[in-house]
């Protein structure tokens, strides 16, 4: 049971932050299905720092450069999504499809660059990054993630900040009539869906783990994100709780072999299957009153009216 | 999802030779710029062998070992442009199929179960392999037409849905019936007892190009692209998928039953992704792995980049499938002492990044060629 717990809060910290990732970027107007490769290129970025930085920092002093450097590099990598879909207007859906086959590309270079075998493994030690709590062993990002969460609830609805890059996403023109930049505004949104993002990608890689190879990527993490999302409504809370909800399928499959789980016989596709599935139902039944950002996936065009 | 706009480009793409011209131009340039950025990584990596030991090699590609290596560049192309067409013939009817990959899943498991199975002859199991491809691309389509979700995101979910069924039949404990414990991939189909005839003939091409597995595959998919192109552009049922495509209440309002026209498209779109994967496995070129759960097959989402470098045009898949394995091919024989072989990913990823906004070097060229003074307004207005 305490397993089970562990790795429904690993994973569902995961989707979570990558999550509200695509939430800021969706209620600025731009669609962020880059979001897979985002948390590739964040994972890739936080590994690298973790093996590059000496072992004589202290160990806070790891986690956090090694955190800062994939938030960064996932905001470096969102600028190019947000340049083509902004400044040119390119379509967001193939312009964030492009970029999660670059970011595999981009990741196994990097990894077999720096990797002493010259494989797409990197290896790294995860030990600053744990924690225990009565038994129950924990990563930095669970912590992390939730006061991100408390602070993305406070930006996206207590905030001026909040408020603009929600008129953004629902209506460019009239936000812009009353003199937000809206070019600026989307790019904010984006900028912290990278940042979110890459977060996400590294604590998806690093806590469960010591040697990551890159040719797999995350395994379709940032797309199960992109559901709980929807489910949940694009709001924070609400993707908490779809996060968590997925989450705890993801760990029957983790734990499905050491249980009591192992006599229905079921194997791990089976498992890994569920959330999918879980996630098609779910949206079957809530696209009829879905609160989608009304001008997500709409170029924004000062012209039209 | 994705605006009216972006469904215009999709359609308009069809008309002129000098739009055409125009579009061949704009891939070439995306095509340049990928390979210098290309170049670049291969200097940053290690400048001493940029040249002739990477860059050299990848623009090479299959000729660095001629004939094995154009026989290894026809074999992988052959499915491509299948992939390619299908996320092509989703996009001309305003689509974006991401699911290509769910879909050549599947087909790979109806062309293997007929071959491995059924020991029955090549063109059923190709006929299978479009049938379970399509069938697994219905579903994205009819939860659009009756659900009204967007099929990116069905797509994406059954992409991953496909896989682990697949791999969990396939693979069923390790006592799976398909499956070869011994190299941990499906039988092989060239060296199985009983299995005369469930390969796709090659007529003596393997002898030409001395490899194994060059067969007909890349003949039948051009045989299919040609096809496509007829469809969408010379038959009423092309016009109806493209109407609904561009303005689906319009569609409606003509009398096109627009929700069966969505459904069939995905359909085709399915079928031709699936057929793709038969093609691929039997030519034998390579075993499906069952333990291999954490990728999708790379082949699906090349299709996005070759479709997007063809601007669609299913004559265009044809060529830049052609490219796409030719580097992809050049890549593998990069030195692996000095470079990654995945630079050539690399440079095909940028290449796609690019597309995704070549409209806007569309309208420029077209505005270059028309001497600047009359800017071609859609060019202008796709970008």
């Amino acid at each position: 049971m305490l397993l089970l717990i562990k790795y429904t809060l690993l994973y569902g910290i995961v989707l979570m932050l990558v999550a509200l990732g695509g939430m800021f970027s969706e209620h600025s107007g731009i669609i962020n299905i880059a979001l897979e490769g985002i948390m590739v290129i964040g994972g890739v970025a936080g590994v690298l720092a973790l093996t590059l930085l000496p072992a004589s920092m202290p160990a806070w002093m790891i986690v956090v450069v090694s955190i800062l450097a994939a938030a960064v590099a996932g905001m470096v990598y969102s600028l190019l999504l947000a340049f083509a879909s902004i400044n040119l207007k390119a379509d967001q859906t193939i312009g964030g499809t492009a970029l999660n086959l670059l970011a595999t590309a981009v990741a196994v270079v990097l990894s077999k660059y720096f990797s002493e075998s010259g494989s797409a493994k990197l290896n790294y030690s995860n030990r600053p990054f744990l924690f225990n709590i009565g038994g129950l062993e924990l990563s930095v990002f669970v912590p992390l993630g939730l006061v991100l969460l408390v602070i993305s609830f406070v930006v996206m609805y207590k905030t001026r900040l909040g408020l603009r890059l929600r008129a953004c996403g629902e209506h460019p023109q009239a936000a812009a009539s009353v003199g937000i930049n809206v070019y600026k505004m989307r790019y904010t949104g984006v900028l912290i869906s990278g940042a979110l993002g890459a977060i996400g990608g590294m604590a998806y890689i690093v806590p469960p783990v010591q040697t990551w190879n890159f040719e797999v990527g995350v395994a379709g993490a940032g797309f199960l994100a992109l559901a709980v999302m929807i489910f949940g409504q694009w709001k924070p809370f609400h993707i908490f709780g779809a996060a968590m909800f997925f989450a705890v399928f993801k760990s029957l499959a983790n734990i499905a072999d050491s249980t009591f789980l192992a006599n229905l016989g079921w194997s791990s596709n089976i498992y890994n299957m569920m959330p999918f599935i879980a996630s098609m139902i779910i949206l079957a039944f809530t696209s009829k009153n879905s609160m989608a950002p009304k001008a997500e996936g709409i170029p924004y065009d000062k012209g039209s009216r | 999802m994705s605006g009216s706009m972006d469904k215009k480009k999709m359609l308009s793409r069809s008309g002129t030779g000098r739009s055409a011209f125009v579009s061949v131009l704009a891939a070439l340039l995306c095509i340049l710029i990928g390979l210098v950025c290309g170049y670049l990584v291969l200097l940053a990596i290690n400048a001493e062998h940029a040249w002739a030991d990477g860059f050299v090699r990848i623009l090479k590609g299959g000729f660095y070992d001629a004939p094995y290596g154009v026989g290894r560049t026809l074999a992988n192309a052959a499915p491509l442009v299948m992939t390619g067409l299908s996320v092509a013939f989703a996009f001309k009817t305003g689509l974006f199929n991401i699911g290509a990959a769910g879909q050549y899943t599947l087909g790979a498991y109806g062309a293997l179960y007929c071959a491995i199975v059924l020991h029955l002859p090549w063109y059923v199991g190709l006929i299978a392999s479009a049938v379970l491809g399509g069938l697994w691309g219905a579903i994205p389509g009819l939860f659009k037409a009756y659900l009204n979700i967007n099929e990116v995101i069905t797509s994406i979910m059954f992409n991953w849905i496909g896989l682990y069924l697949v791999n969990e039949i396939i693979y069923g404990n390790g006592t799976g019936v398909m499956y070869d414990s011994r190299n941990t991939r499906t039988w092989n189909l060239r060296r199985m007892e009983g299995a005369e005839g469930v390969t796709i003939p090659d007529f003596g091409l393997n002898d030409m190009f001395q490899t194994n597995s060059t067969t007909i595959a890349i003949f039948l998919s051009i045989v299919v692209a040609i096809l496509i192109w007829v469809i969408l552009d010379k038959t009423t049922f092309g016009y109806e998928l493209k109407a609904v495509g561009l303005n689906k209440h319009a569609a409606r309002y003509a009398g096109i039953n627009e929700k069966k026209n969505l459904v069939l498209s995905m359909v085709i779109a399915g079928a031709l992704a699936g057929f793709g994967a038969g093609l691929y496995y039997l030519s034998g070129v390579s075993e499906w792995n069952p333990l291999n759960s954490t990728t999708l097959p790379a082949m699906g989402f090349n299709g996005i980049s070759v479709a997007l470098l063809a601007s669609s045009n299913p004559i265009g898949t044809i060529f830049s499938a052609l490219f796409i394995s030719h580097i992809t091919v050049g890549g593998s024989f990069l030195s692996t002492r000095y470079y990654p072989t995945e630079v050539a990913d690399l440079i095909s990823g940028i290449i796609i990044y690019l597309c995704a906004f070549s409209m806007l070097f569309r309208g420029k060229i077209a505005k270059l060629l028309s001497g600047g003074k009359r800017a071609d307004k859609s060019g202008e207005k796709e970008g």
